[in-house]
């Protein structure tokens, strides 16, 4: 009887060691997937993170990055002819509402316009099958970097102390040079109007039959560019872009044309560095039409995450590893901005959101 | 161990789906939060229509608890565990249904679309607000964490009934249909 108690008593002990087992290894497991016990993952937080340099204040209330902007309303004009690569509503032929954002890319939302190399646009264009297009493009013809890491890389040098950490990140990603061509020398212009914005990472569209088709798009201005040296810009004032296209919409609408490129079969769809050739076969689907401007702090796209891979059924991600990275980072830094809510005031009266 | 009381065989198939479904969602949720790789994306596509699928499965767990009702726990169950369970079990199912909820609500009020399975977008179920989104983001991530920790704690107390007590409360809702 004695025996058989102590032998309970040991097995007693072997089961709360069992639990504890489970337990520990059930906690473990968790931690190790949410990156706890790998500090040098790339997380949304530490990308995000970046775009402050170290001892900087990041931009309370506002986006991490592209915070400086003015919201706009338009419609897109569907011509019917996206409908072949795509059977997203967007591309059957109509006239669906389009709620968006001009922006420059900088994490400064005070940032003097001529100072700001990279313009972007934001939209979203909502069909009545409920669903949502959104997109984020940007006027460069290609990106800077090949991958995500190198994107993170860059923010770290750039934001770095040490004179060394730019000519090393160039040596370790040469495109970068490709990309700095273009900012020295392409023209500048006067208006968000007169630029074209490039999706720069590729997408696939499906069609009705079910067939894929790897695309990149643009926007094209109706509006002729006139090239304005930055110095000629600065005299403008500091947000002379903002003045300007409030300026002229209240004159009048501003449209582009949605032109969809298709890659020809063998094209790399993965690095948003390398353009398609240029005789790849483009297709005009329709016109973006922005009818009125509306300053951000109590504008339609504050709080509107122009997340790109927010996409309708018959456009989805390819290979490009930039989409999700986008998605995670602009998601923190949405996160980040609404919680900060009241570091960047609305302005109306009763609008107290 | 003879003559105890199990659950229904509904009730046990539900407990189990929504044990391996929850255990998915929760290492699904902390690995897209910290991830910015292409599988962040699939990850995200599978945390939405598995959380609608939680919250529906929930929904008719808990039609049938009140129908079924369950099994009373042993009567030599001191107080305290019997309070435990109890007390541990109402949170499990307000979670299991209060999570999904938060989650869609807080997707609805930061207005991005809740799209499911095969192009099914849900309609949201608040206005857009960034206070709210921050309320509900916030009970979101840290609920989340609790619910973890909850199911630590009832994995710990099933195999404590079921190794230590030996008391049959592990058997009621063991995993095997067709013993009774």
């Amino acid at each position: 009887m004695a025996e058989a108690r102590q032998q309970t008593a040991r097995s007693v002990i072997g089961s709360f060691a069992l639990i504890a087992g489970v337990v520990a290894f059930a906690a473990a497991a968790f931690a190790y997937t949410a990156g706890w016990f790998s500090p040098d993952r790339l997380t949304p937080h530490r990308l995000v993170d970046a775009f402050t340099p170290q001892g900087g204040e990041p931009p309370l209330g506002h986006r991490r990055n592209h915070a400086k902007g003015i919201c706009f309303t338009g419609i897109f004009e569907s011509n019917g002819a996206g409908s072949e690569l795509s059977r997203a509503g967007a591309f059957a032929q109509g006239q669906y509402p389009v709620l968006g954002r001009f922006n420059l890319g900088t994490p400064n939302p005070n940032a003097p316009d001529a100072t700001v190399r990279v313009r972007g646009i934001g939209l979203s264009i909502s069909t009545p099958d409920g669903q949502e297009w959104r997109m984020a493009l940007i006027n460069p013809p290609f990106f800077a970097v090949s991958t995500p890491q190198a994107f993170y890389e860059l923010l770290v040098a750039s934001g770095s102390k040490d004179p060394n950490a730019m000519p090393t990140f160039a040596k370790a990603n040469p495109e970068i040079a490709k990309f700095g061509e273009w900012a020295k020398s392409a023209p500048w212009t006067g208006s968000y109007a007169e630029e074209r914005f490039n999706s720069l990472d590729a997408f696939v569209f499906t069609d009705n039959s079910g067939a894929e088709h790897a695309v990149r798009w643009s926007l094209l201005p109706a509006a002729q560019p006139l090239a304005v040296s930055p110095d000629e810009l600065a005299k403008r004032g500091p947000d002379f872009l903002e003045q300007e296209i409030t300026e002229r919409i209240r004159g009048g609408p501003a449209r582009w044309t949605m032109q969809v490129t298709v890659a020809n079969p063998g094209d790399q769809t993965a690095d948003p560095t390398q353009a398609w050739p240029q005789d790849r076969r483009t297709v005009d689907v329709g016109m973006l039409v922005v009818q009125q401007i509306e300053a951000e702090p109590d504008g339609p796209c504050r709080d509107i995450n122009f997340d790109p891979t927010v996409l309708p059924s018959g456009i989805r991600t390819s290979d490009d590893p930039f989409p999700a990275a986008r998605s995670a980072a602009y998601a923190r830094s949405y996160d980040l901005r609404t919680s900060e809510a009241k570091d960047y005031p609305r302005t109306a009266p009763g609008a107290s959101q | 161990m003879n003559g105890v009381q199990r659950f229904t065989p509904l009730q046990r198939l539900l407990h189990w789906v929504l044990a391996i479904c929850i255990l998915a969602m929760l290492f699904i949720g902390v690995g897209m939060v910290s991830s910015i790789e292409p599988k962040y994306l699939t990850l995200v596509s599978i945390h939405k229509p598995l959380g609608m699928a939680i919250l529906v499965l929930a929904l008719i767990r808990l039609v049938v608890r009140l129908r079924y009702g369950a099994p009373p726990l042993p009567a030599d169950l001191p107080e305290p565990m019997k309070l435990a369970a109890h007390l541990s079990h109402y949170a499990l199912y307000a979670l299991m249904i209060a999570l999904p909820l938060i989650g869609w609500g807080m997707l609805s009020a930061a207005a991005y679309p809740v799209k499911i399975w095969g192009g099914v977008t849900l309609p949201a179920i608040l206005p857009q607000s960034d206070s709210l989104h921050t309320a509900l983001w916030n009970a979101h991530f840290y609920l989340a964490f609790v619910f973890f920790a909850l199911i630590l704690m009832h994995v710990a107390a099933a195999l404590f009934h079921a190794l230590v007590r030996r008391d049959g409360v592990f058997d009621s809702m063991g995993p095997a249909l067709t013993r009774e």
